[in-house]
């Protein structure tokens, strides 16, 4: 239980995909314009890690290692099309705005990555628990950066407004180039805070 | 004629993969500590490109669409370049095994650059001709380049700075991007 837990958290914080890895980062630049897409961007991709790392885990003694690479990437592919039409018919809204970045989930690292490094070599449950932490460690890291963006560039949260009508906002933000300065300023923050606590 | 000219400079210019689309991040992020490396890396993603795209154009109006299966569309295009980086890779260590050994785990990580499958995908759902595709390919790819080689450059020179440390590596090169993504929103009248 202790150590299902572990591989839980590692994701949150230690090895958070965006901030300490840094890896998947073209979905998390280029749909964080608001709170809301980043957080939905983040959720479809920890269903897509959760059910990939189980299955990838599930059939690890049945692939060849030599074609384990295109093998995983079918896998993950297949869910990726699932979440892919689902959204289509359900979500039609969020779907439009996510647009072409749903299908990349498919090239996205962080599923290979933890594919290659954990599923390949762990138990089914340990493995989908791992998926659950990157995931929502990235969910929680692409939510933090879309409110960022969303609160300077149009001054509301969640669609909540938080400055009064006709406040002046910094446009730029919820432009390309405001998604660059935010995440590198972030990733600057965070990296004070660990070395803050490595100190302490 | 003018109407390749235009997609040519929109894909290198006015939409830059990089800096506008957001697409192939990592690899801009990985290689561009060296002018040099980001050279070949860009040149390199930039064959891929234009390759991955003609096979997959071809994939998709010869293949998924007569025999109604565009829902494979992911899988498919995804399995075309990762064996199109394979050719690739086994011609490098062939013909030029420095670019190669310079190269290193970023070779095969061209698979998992998300400019190629997004290129590939927008050229579908965009109804480009064949040639249409190609030159967007080109001009998609160039710009890849470009953006990877102005980032290398700017970032050889930083090594004499002073940043402050929590900002150093990677927090100072995302905001170099963010100005020169800025800096790229200039040319959004030109087409």
């Amino acid at each position: 239980m202790a150590s299902l837990w572990k591989d839980f958290v590692r994701g949150l914080w230690d090895e958070n995909p965006t901030f300490r890895l840094m890896i998947g980062l073209c979905p998390t630049l280029a749909v964080t314009t608001s709170a809301i897409n980043g957080m939905s961007m983040g959720l479809a991709t920890a269903f897509v890690l959760v059910c990939s790392s189980a299955l990838i885990s599930l059939l690890k003694n049945l692939i060849p290692d030599k074609v384990r690479i295109p093998a995983y990437i079918i896998v993950i592919a297949t869910f990726v099309t699932i979440v892919d039409l689902y959204m289509n018919a359900f979500l039609p809204n969020l779907h439009q705005v996510l647009g072409l970045f749903i299908p990349l989930i498919v090239v996205n690292c962080i599923v290979l990555g933890r594919a290659e490094a954990f599923a390949s070599k762990n138990t089914v449950i340990a493995s989908a628990f791992d998926g659950l932490g990157m995931g929502l460690g990235f969910t929680w890291a692409l939510t933090l950066i879309g409110s960022v963006r969303e609160i300077l560039g149009a001054g509301s949260i969640f669609g909540y407004r938080l400055l009064p009508e006709g406040a002046t906002t910094l446009g730029i933000m919820s432009l390309p180039p405001g998604g660059f300065i935010t995440l590198g300023i972030l990733i600057a923050v965070m990296n004070m805070i660990a070395a803050r606590q490595k100190a302490s | 004629m003018m109407n390749l000219f235009v997609i040519l400079l929109s894909a290198l210019l006015v939409n830059n993969f990089v800096l506008v689309r957001f697409l192939g991040i990592c690899p801009f992020m990985g290689v561009s500590k060296q002018v040099d490396s980001a050279i070949g890396m860009g040149l390199a993603t930039t064959f891929v490109m234009v390759v991955a795209s003609a096979a997959t154009w071809l994939i998709q109006w010869f293949l998924l669409e007569p025999f109604g299966l565009p829902f494979l569309q992911n899988m498919a295009f995804i399995l075309v370049i990762a064996s199109m980086v394979q050719l690739v890779e086994m011609f490098l260590h062939k013909t030029s095994p420095g670019l190669y050994r310079a190269m290193g785990i970023f070779l095969p990580l061209i698979t998992t650059n998300c400019a190629i499958l997004g290129l590939a995908i927008m050229t579908v759902q965009g109804n480009y001709t064949f040639i249409e595709t190609v030159v967007f390919a080109l001009g998609g790819g160039l710009g890849f380049t470009l953006a990877l080689i102005l980032l290398a450059g700017i970032r050889e020179d930083l090594q004499f700075a002073d940043i402050p440390k929590p900002l150093q590596g990677a927090g100072i090169a995302f905001i170099i991007a963010g100005l020169l993504s800025l800096a790229f929103s200039g040319f959004a009248g030109l087409v």
